[in-house]
């Protein structure tokens, strides 16, 4: 494939129609927020975009990010976005191995110093940089190396936004997440674990059509994916409003799809576009499957209670703590009152019988 | 009576303060008093001031540092700094002020010019602090820090030393009594042993209001029961819980406890007075630390059982448009709200209510020891407007009550503000619609 | 510490210590209070203790006709604030499920459009209340430190409800944090406060009507 080949050659090589297209753009328009005018611009742009070079670091990560972005049930738009991009490096999907694999991350590093994107999944080990190693050589060497020449790093999944699950208590390996290591450079979370595909080339089309990376929310996340919560968009959020409530995955609540607040949905406090977006070419999504949101695409989501555990709970053991409490109050109030009573009678004990010269001071009688 | 041994200084008892009133005394009074009622009450209180609105001296002068709650304020800081752990930490730290001299000196006005101890706000707060309670407690602490208004110490030495606050001896009853007996045809029994009833007077009432003994004179005899007047304790009034000093308002309450001892009666009749009922009825045993062997009655609870039992016999009925003033003691400590309604409707037709009565009555303005307070006579005065109020919506012609200090108080503002109204008292007005004896 | 650490901290350690301090402090107070005694009432007594201390607790929840009448504003702006607090503290759904987490006790909730009511009334009636207070000659009179610092404790959980509720200004989790610490900071100012009427007017009322009651006085 020419490296000049335009996104237009490319969908149109792989048999994708100008209808199909025009559609795809829309559909990013609109998740990118821009205005239905907008949806040429996009198209016109895309279709001019050159084929950027893209490195793509996987560090302790499960694959699944990858997964997500490739294990389509049926070859999509999102994917072949890929077929545009100049993949240099990927370990799960290119064929080069070894020192080939290398030796091709460091020629697109040199060809397009300044220019190419980095994409990171998975967290990085610094606790001991032994516990991941590429080509023997420590994540966290290789992130600072390749992301020096990177015009943007895009951080795809929890793990690489925000260290996710390596990074749950107690963090054996000293995983943390890209924004750690890397300072000088620009940085897109786009967390979620796996992140929504849709969402993942939406930023890559971002890069493609503007030529930067999207407004960041406070999270660096893109605020135009990641701008309202689950639990706003939810097609239950109805009976959340009226007090509808399931009380087990087999009540009768459950089986007329009432909210699932109480079974521990984390819809409220997670940033993600799972209900406007949706999973499996826009089947469904968690919540419609029957499962509260456990806010995967938030920090630390492993350690935010417990995923059946309501969020408006305390996650200590309170009960028992009170209890405690209780006894040490009674205790401590006994013994403070016991106290003031016994100051109480001592001081009647020696209580002065008052007589009518005494009703005024010395010196006024 | 032995009144040098009161008066006198027992040596070595100035171990612990010397004599006479002093702070240290006064807070120590403080601390003897303060329990778990008050405790909870200050610790209930939200600053609401709705007490401030069941209280006539703030209604008629809108003064908010006569707000019930407010008069407290020094006992409050005794509490906390002695009897909470973070006031006595504070204390300790120095971050508590402490409950000075001069301070009460300061609220010597709010404790007793400006609280007559009628009790209303008691019974409107909405967190249910029991206010009057904690202010008679609170002139305990007072009483002994010497700042009890010059009136009441008066009072209270004419009492303990005389016999009498208003300075009133056996000789001015005994001539009372002759009166009485020429008057009404009947003996006035004296020192009767083993009489059912004692009959004891508030000083006002052999001064001022001869006519209750007459009245009493005479309904006794028609109702056929045997009574008796104590040479020794006739006295009914207590300056000692008015002032708020407890030793002295037992040594005058244990008079009346010996001579009814002595006398043998079964019951001793609280005259129409609001605070002797209160000393006598439920604060003395517990002053003197024991039961009473006998019974004792408000003069109206009396009159309405002789009603009930057939030993009242009544005539002829007054038409005048007239109303009853509720003396606060009797309705919010006593309950004795429907007894004179009862009674007056026997004798009178045209009876009409106060807009607030019974227990939630107005009171007349010079209870718990404020008539016998000479500075506060104008405050009183302002305050009596809220009678004056509730009588002006009522335009009656005549006012009955059961309480002296009441109709002593209520004719001087009657008096002060020109008004045209008699008073009467309800067992005055009952012995003159008495049957004619056959 | 980034919101949703804060947020993990004030829903565990920082909860469990403002239980502590609530639990503790309340139960401390009420013994220190009811073992200061009272000395038993020798006199006879005209009627008993307990059926009108019990009748009082409940009857002092009305105003006698003179106060409301005297009064108003004070009344119905109180009873507005208690019931809209009330309704929002015990009838949303997430703090049933709290109430649910300690007692086992569940009770049906009020459709969300009516707790949200009522937390803006409930507002309101604090602002309209605080506003009150500084107006009216006795409330300003009366009121020192304290009584304006609970009122800010009072009013900040309920405002951080509403603006988590409705997701104004910050993030969920970020105001839900907010929300949870100013519950905290009322559980631990209530002990030291006069936040402590919400129990002692029980103890206070029931002396006042048993006081009462054994005098024969109706309350």
């Amino acid at each position: 494939m020419p490296v000049e080949t335009t996104l237009a050659d490319s969908l149109c090589a792989h048999g994708i129609s100008r209808r199909g297209f025009l559609k795809f753009c829309t559909m990013l328009a609109s998740l990118m927020a821009l205005p239905p005018s907008a949806v040429p611009a996009v198209a016109a742009a895309l279709e001019k975009a050159k084929r950027p070079s893209v490195i793509w670091l996987s560090f302790q990560e499960c694959t699944g990010c990858t997964e997500s972005l490739t294990r389509s049930a049926a070859p999509t738009i999102e994917s072949l976005i890929f077929n545009v991009v100049s993949l240099d490096y990927h370990h799960t999907l290119q064929a080069a191995s070894g020192e080939g694999a290398e030796a091709a991350r460091h020629q697109a590093m040199q060809e397009n110093w300044g220019k190419y994107l980095c994409v990171v999944d998975g967290s990085i080990p610094i606790g001991n940089p032994g516990y991941s190693t590429i080509a023997g050589v420590a994540n966290a060497d290789m992130l600072r190396e390749t992301a020096e020449g990177a015009a943007a790093v895009v951080a795809v999944g929890s793990c690489a936004a925000f260290g996710g699950l390596p990074y749950a208590d107690p963090n054996p390996t000293g995983a943390v997440p890209v924004s750690e290591l890397v300072t000088d450079k620009p940085i897109v979370n786009v967390s979620g674990c796996p992140p929504i595909p849709v969402v993942i080339s939406g930023v890559l089309a971002h890069f493609l059509i503007f030529g930067g990376i999207p407004e960041l929310d406070t999270l660096g996340r893109p605020r135009v994916f990641y701008g309202q919560t689950i639990h706003d968009r939810c097609y239950r959020r109805p009976f959340y409003d009226k007090g509808l409530f399931a009380r087990s995955f087999d009540d009768e609540g459950a089986k007329r799809g009432w909210c699932l607040y109480t079974l521990g949905c984390k819809g409220p406090m997670t940033y993600n576009a799972c209900a406007t977006a949706k999973w499996n070419q826009g089947t469904s999504f968690p919540i419609e499957a029957g499962h509260g949101c456990i806010g995967c695409s938030q920090p630390n989501f492993w350690d935010a209670g417990g995923f059946y555990q309501p969020l408006s709970l305390p996650t200590g053991a309170v009960t028992q703590t009170a209890a405690y409490a209780a006894a040490a109050g009674a205790a401590a109030g006994l013994a403070a009152g016991a106290l003031y009573r016994r100051h109480k009678h001592a001081r009647q004990a020696v209580h002065e019988s008052v007589t009518v010269d005494d009703l005024e001071k010395p010196d006024k009688s | 009576m032995n009144t040098q041994a009161l008066t006198d200084t027992a040596p070595g008892t100035a171990a612990v303060a010397p004599r006479g009133a002093s702070l240290e005394r006064g807070r120590h009074a403080f601390l003897e008093e303060i329990d778990a009622p008050i405790a909870s009450f200050f610790s209930s209180c939200v600053r609401c001031g709705l007490c401030a609105h069941a209280c006539l001296f703030y209604t008629e002068t809108e003064d908010p540092r006569y707000t019930p709650i407010h008069k407290l304020e020094p006992l409050r800081r005794m509490w906390r700094q002695e009897y909470t752990f973070w006031g006595k930490l504070a204390k300790r730290v120095g971050l508590a002020k402490p409950v000075t001299d001069d301070e009460l000196a300061a609220w010597s006005e709010l404790v007793y010019d400006s609280c007559t101890l009628c009790g209303r706000c008691s019974r409107v707060c909405p967190v249910g602090n029991d206010i009057v309670y904690m202010v008679r407690r609170m002139r305990e602490g007072m009483a002994a820090a010497g700042h009890a208004p010059a009136g009441l110490v008066r009072a209270t030495r004419n009492a303990i030393l005389n016999g009498s606050p208003m300075g009133v001896k056996l000789v001015t009853l005994e001539a009372q009594i002759r009166h009485v007996e020429k008057e009404t045809g009947l003996t006035v029994p004296l020192d009767q042993v083993g009489a059912e009833y004692l009959a004891i007077f508030s000083s006002m009432e052999i001064v001022n209001y001869p006519e209750y003994i007459a009245a009493l004179t005479r309904i006794f005899e028609q109702a056929g029961v045997t009574w008796t007047i104590s040479s020794e304790a006739f006295e009914a009034t207590n300056a000692g819980i008015q002032i708020g000093q407890s030793d002295l308002a037992a040594e005058l309450l244990s008079r009346i406890v010996k001579a009814a001892e002595k006398l043998k009666v079964k019951t001793v009749i609280s005259p129409e007075c609001g605070h002797a009922y209160l000393a006598l009825r439920w604060e003395g045993p517990n002053l003197l630390k024991r039961a009473y062997p006998f019974q004792v009655k408000h003069i109206l609870e009396l009159l309405d059982e002789l009603r009930a039992a057939g030993k009242l016999r009544l005539r002829d009925s007054e038409d005048s448009r007239l109303t009853f003033h509720d003396p606060c003691q009797l309705v919010r400590q006593g309950g004795v709200v429907q007894e004179p309604r009862t009674l007056l409707k026997l004798v009178a037709s045209d009876i009409v209510e106060m807009n607030e009565t019974g227990v939630m009555n107005w009171c007349c303005g010079g209870g718990g020891g404020v008539s016998a307070i000479e500075r506060a006579e104008n405050l009183r005065l302002k305050a009596f407007r809220r009678k004056k109020t509730q009588l002006d919506e009522l335009g009656v012609e005549m006012l009955v009550t059961a309480c002296a200090n009441c109709r002593v108080v209520l004719e001087e503002g009657v008096d002060a503000y020109n008004m045209e109204l008699p008073m009467v008292g309800l067992t005055e007005l009952l012995a003159e619609h008495l049957e004619e004896r056959p | 510490m980034n919101s949703v650490d804060f947020l993990q901290w004030v829903r565990g350690p920082a909860f469990d210590a403002a239980v502590v301090i609530f639990v503790l402090g309340v139960i401390f107070r009420l013994f220190g209070i009811l073992m200061l005694g009272k000395k038993p009432d020798l006199a006879e007594p005209r009627g008993g203790e307990w059926g009108p201390g019990l009748r009082t607790v409940l009857s002092r929840s009305l105003p006698d006709r003179g106060t409301f009448r005297r009064e108003p504003v004070t009344v119905v702006a109180g009873y507005v604030f208690h019931i809209g607090f009330f309704i929002t503290l015990f009838l949303s759904a997430p703090h049933i499920e709290l109430f649910h987490a300690w007692f086992g006790l569940r009770w049906p909730a009020l459709p969300t459009p009516l707790v949200d009511a009522s937390a803006v009334i409930t507002l309101l009636a604090l602002v309209f209340l605080l506003a009150y207070r500084l107006a009216n000659p006795v409330r300003r009179f009366l009121s020192g430190f304290e009584d304006y610092f609970v009122w800010g404790v009072t009013l900040l959980p309920v405002l951080t409800g509403y603006l988590a509720y409705h997701h104004l200004r910050l993030p969920y989790h970020a105001l839900l944090a907010l929300h949870i610490l100013a519950v905290e900071l009322l559980l631990v100012a209530f002990p030291f406060t006069h936040l402590m009427h919400t129990f002692t007017l029980f103890v206070a009322r029931w002396y006042n009507g048993a006081a009462s009651g054994r005098r024969g006085v109706v309350s």
